[in-house]
C-alpha cells in the first residue's frame, strides 16, 4: 500500500513537471508584455527595458523556465509582477474562500445528488425517476452566473437573508463568512449535483439487480437497509470518483461564481493576473491547481481501498 | 394428519412485459412436510426459479405477481398463511427466519464489501435478537457447522477470498443461521464442480436431518434427485406434469416427459458407432401451444386429441400426472 502511494507520488511529480512546462510556455505565447502594461502608454522604451530586466523577462525563455523551476522546487512559486508579493503568499491569501466554496459546494451537490440518484434508481421508471432526471437535466444546463444572479436577486436583495456579495470584513467571524459563502455554494452545489445524481443512479441501477442484493432481501432485512447498506455500499466506488472529480473541477473552475459574488478567491486572482499578464501568478496558480487535482486523485485511490476490500491487495 | 408445511395450490405467476402479460408459471401444485425433501426438476426455463421466488415473496416488483392460486405456509406459531397475499411486513419477518433460500450462483450471491461473518450475523441479529458479539459467535458456529475449516478466522474473510464451494457453504450457513422450517435450494450445486457438488449435497442432507427442515430442492439434474429427494415434482413449460415419490418416479414414470428425461440421464448414455458415450436429449424445444398439452409438439406418444384437450393434473395412488394417456401408456 505505502509502496503504491510512493509510486503514485513519483508519477505525480512527473505530471507536475509537464504541467509546469506547459503553463510556462503557453502563458508566454499570449501576446502582450507585462512591463509595458504596468507602465502604461507614457512609458519610454528604456523604462520598460529596466522593468523587464528587474523581473528577468529579458533572459532567454529556457533560462527563465529553469530559474522558475528552481524557485518552485523551494516551494516559492515566484514573485508577482504587480502585487509586490510572492505568488505563494498571494495564492494562500485567496485560498480560503476558494477552498471553503469548493467544499461547501461539494457538500451541497452530494446532499442533493446522492439521495436523488438513489431514489431515482430505486423507483426506476416511476414519476419520481422522471422528475429527478428532468431536474438534473435542467440543473446541468443552467449557467452558473445566471443562477447566481437569480439567487442574489431573490435571497439577498428581496428577502435580505444573505449578503449580496463579498466575503465580509477582514476580521469577520466564521459565521459571517458562512453567510457570504452560502449563496455561491448553493449555486455551485445545484449546478454540480446533476452529474452526481446521474452517476449515483447509474451505479445504483448496476447493483440493485445484483444477486447479493437478492440474497440480502432473502435474509428478511428491511428494504431501506437493503438499499442503503447492501446496494449503496457497493455503488460507492464510481460515486467517490465523481465526487473527487467534482471537487477538482470546483477548485479549478469556480472563477465565474467567484466573480459574480465578488469573492476574493483564487479564481479572481487568476482573472486579474491574466488581464495584466502577471506571468508568475498565472503559472503559480495553474500549477497549484494541477497539484491539487493530482492529490485529489491520489486521495480517491486511497479511499477506494477503504470502501472496497477487493481493491486492497 | 397435520397440514403440510408448504402447500402450493394451482399457482400461476405473471409478468408484465413490453409485449404484454406473460404467465410463465401456471398450474403448479406441490406439498412439502417437515423433514421432507421435495425435488423440482425441469429443463432450464420451465419456471422453477419463478416458483421459488413467488414462495419467498421475491418476485421482481412491480412486474411480477402471483396471478392465481395459493401458497399456504404453516408458521411456527401454528397459523397457516397464504404467502401470495401476505403483507410485505409479514413476508419480511418470515424470510430468513422461517423460510430461507440458497441460490444457484455462489460467486455472486454474497455481498463483496462485507465479511462473510458480518453477512451471517446481520440476519442473526435481526431475527434472533442477539447482540453484536453473540451474533458473531453464532455466525462462527454456523460456519463450523457447514464444515468450513478454521471458521473463527474465515468469518473475517471477504467472499473474494473464498472458492465457489466455500461460498456456497457460507450461503448455506447464512440460510440456516436462524433455523428456518423451510429451505428453498435453487440449483445449489449446479455451478460447482462434481466433487464439490457431492460434498455440498451430503452436507445439505445432514443438516436437513439435524434441523428437521422441509427442503424444496430445485435442480435439472435427475442424478441429484435420486440421491436426496423423497418426492419429485417434474415441471414442463411452467406446469407440473408429474409428481411422485422418488422411487416410483424412477421405477415407473407415468408422464412421457418424465420418461424422456430419465432416458436422457448420463448414467443411461449409449455408445455411438465409434464407441463414444452419447447422452441423448429430448428432440425439439419448448414452444408455446395454443391449446392442448404443452408437451405435445415433442411427445413421442402424442395423438391428435392431445392438441385439442389440455390434460388436467390427475391424482392416483399418491402420485399426480398431467397426461391424457397415462393410463393406457402405463
Ligand atoms: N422478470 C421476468 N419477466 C418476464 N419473464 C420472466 C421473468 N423472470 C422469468 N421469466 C420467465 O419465466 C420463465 C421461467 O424462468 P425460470 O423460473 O428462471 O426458469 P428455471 O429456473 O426453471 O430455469 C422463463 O422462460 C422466463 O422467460
Ligand atoms: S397428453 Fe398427449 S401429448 Fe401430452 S404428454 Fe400425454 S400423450 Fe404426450
Ligand atoms: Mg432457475
Amino acid at each position: 500500500m505505502l509502496a503504491h502511494i510512493g509510486r503514485r507520488l513519483a508519477g505525480l511529480l512527473l505530471v507536475l513537471f509537464l504541467v509546469a512546462a506547459l503553463v510556462f510556455f503557453l502563458t508566454r505565447l499570449a501576446p502582450g508584455d507585462p512591463a509595458a502594461l504596468m507602465l502604461g502608454d507614457q512609458a519610454t522604451p528604456e523604462d520598460v527595458a529596466r522593468l523587464r530586466e528587474a523581473y528577468g523577462l529579458d533572459k532567454p525563455l529556457l533560462l527563465q523556465f529553469v530559474l522558475w523551476l528552481k524557485e518552485c522546487a523551494t516551494g516559492n512559486l515566484g514573485q508577482s509582477i504587480f502585487l509586490q508579493q510572492p505568488v505563494t503568499q498571494a495564492l494562500l491569501q485567496r485560498a480560503e474562500p476558494t477552498f471553503f466554496l469548493a467544499m461547501f459546494s461539494l457538500a451541497i451537490a452530494a446532499a442533493i445528488g446522492i439521495p436523488a440518484g438513489i431514489a431515482s434508481a430505486v423507483w426506476r421508471g416511476r414519476p419520481i425517476d422522471q422528475a429527478v432526471s428532468g431536474l438534473a437535466m435542467l440543473a446541468a444546463n443552467i449557467p452558473s452566473f445566471w443562477l447566481g444572479l437569480i439567487f442574489i436577486q431573490l435571497f439577498a436583495v428581496r428577502f435580505g437573508w444573505f449578503p449580496v456579495a463579498g466575503y465580509g470584513a477582514p476580521d469577520a467571524s466564521f459565521f459571517e463568512r458562512l453567510q457570504h459563502l452560502f449563496l455561491p455554494s448553493a449555486v455551485l452545489g445545484v449546478v454540480n449535483s446533476a452529474l452526481i445524481t446521474r452517476f449515483t443512479r447509474a451505479s445504483m441501477l448496476d447493483v440493485l439487480d445484483a444477486d447479493f442484493v437478492r440474497t440480502a432481501r432473502a435474509k428478511g432485512i428491511s428494504e431501506l437497509r437493503v438499499v442503503l447498506r447492501h446496494a449503496f455500499g457497493n455503488a460507492l466506488v464510481p460515486i467517490i470518483t465523481v465526487l473527487g472529480l467534482t471537487l477538482a473541477l470546483l477548485i479549478g473552475g469556480a472563477i465565474v461564481t467567484e466573480t459574480v459574488f465578488g469573492l476574493p478567491g483564487v479564481g479572481n486572482l487568476v482573472v486579474s493576473a491574466v488581464l495584466r499578464r502577471d506571468y508568475p501568478v498565472i503559472q503559480g496558480a495553474l500549477l497549484a491547481v494541477a497539484a491539487i487535482y493530482a492529490l485529489i486523485n491520489l486521495a480517491i485511490d486511497v479511499i477506494y481501498t477503504l470502501v472496497d476490500p477487493r481493491v486492497r491487495q | 394428519m397435520t397440514a403440510p408445511l408448504l402447500a402450493i395450490e394451482d399457482l400461476a405467476v405473471s409478468f408484465r412485459t413490453e409485449e404484454g402479460e406473460v404467465t410463465p408459471v401456471r398450474g403448479v401444485s406441490l406439498q412439502i412436510s417437515e423433514n421432507e425433501t421435495v425435488a423440482v426438476v425441469g429443463e432450464s426455463g420451465s419456471g422453477k426459479s419463478v416458483t421459488s421466488f413467488a414462495t419467498m415473496g421475491l418476485l421482481p416488483r412491480p412486474a411480477g405477481r402471483v396471478s392465481q392460486g395459493r401458497i399456504l405456509f404453516r408458521r411456527r406459531s401454528g397459523d397457516t398463511i397464504d404467502l401470495a397475499t401476505a403483507p410485505r411486513a409479514t413476508m419480511q419477518a418470515l424470510r430468513g427466519a422461517e423460510i430461507a433460500m440458497i441460490f444457484q450462483e455462489p460467486m455472486t450471491s454474497l455481498n463483496p464489501v462485507l465479511t462473510v461473518g458480518e453477512q451471517i450475523a446481520e440476519a442473526v441479529r435481526l431475527h434472533l435478537g442477539y447482540d453484536r458479539r453473540k451474533a458473531w459467535a453464532h455466525a462462527v458456529e454456523m460456519l463450523g457447522l457447514v464444515e468450513i475449516p478454521d471458521a473463527a478466522r474465515r468469518a473475517s474473510d471477504y467472499p473474494h477470498h473464498m472458492s465457489g464451494g466455500m461460498r456456497q457453504r457460507v450461503m448455506i450457513a447464512l440460510a440456516l443461521s436462524c433455523r428456518p422450517a423451510l429451505l428453498i435450494a435453487d440449483e445449489p450445486t449446479t455451478a460447482l464442480d462434481v466433487t464439490i457438488q457431492a460434498q455440498v449435497l451430503t452436507l445439505l442432507d445432514r443438516l436437513r436431518r439435524e434441523l428437521g427442515m422441509g427442503v424444496l430442492f430445485i435442480t435439472h439434474n435427475l442424478g441429484v434427485v435420486a440421491e436426496i429427494a423423497d418426492r419429485v415434482t417434474v415441471m414442463y413449460a411452467g406446469e407440473v406434469v408429474e409428481s411422485a415419490p422418488v422411487r416410483d418416479l424412477f421405477n415407473a414414470p407415468r408422464h412421457p416427459y418424465t420418461r424422456a428425461l430419465l432416458e436422457c440421464m448420463p448414467s443411461r448414455a449409449i455408445q455411438d458407432a465409434s464407441g463414444r458415450r452419447v447422452v441423448r436429449s429430448i428432440p425439439g424445444q419448448v414452444s408455446r401451444v395454443e391449446r392442448g398439452c404443452a408437451f405435445a409438439p415433442r411427445c413421442a406418444d402424442a395423438t391428435p386429441a392431445c392438441s385439442v384437450e389440455a390434460p388436467m393434473l390427475e391424482s392416483d395412488a399418491g402420485r399426480q400426472t398431467r397426461c391424457l394417456r397415462w393410463r393406457e401408456l402405463a
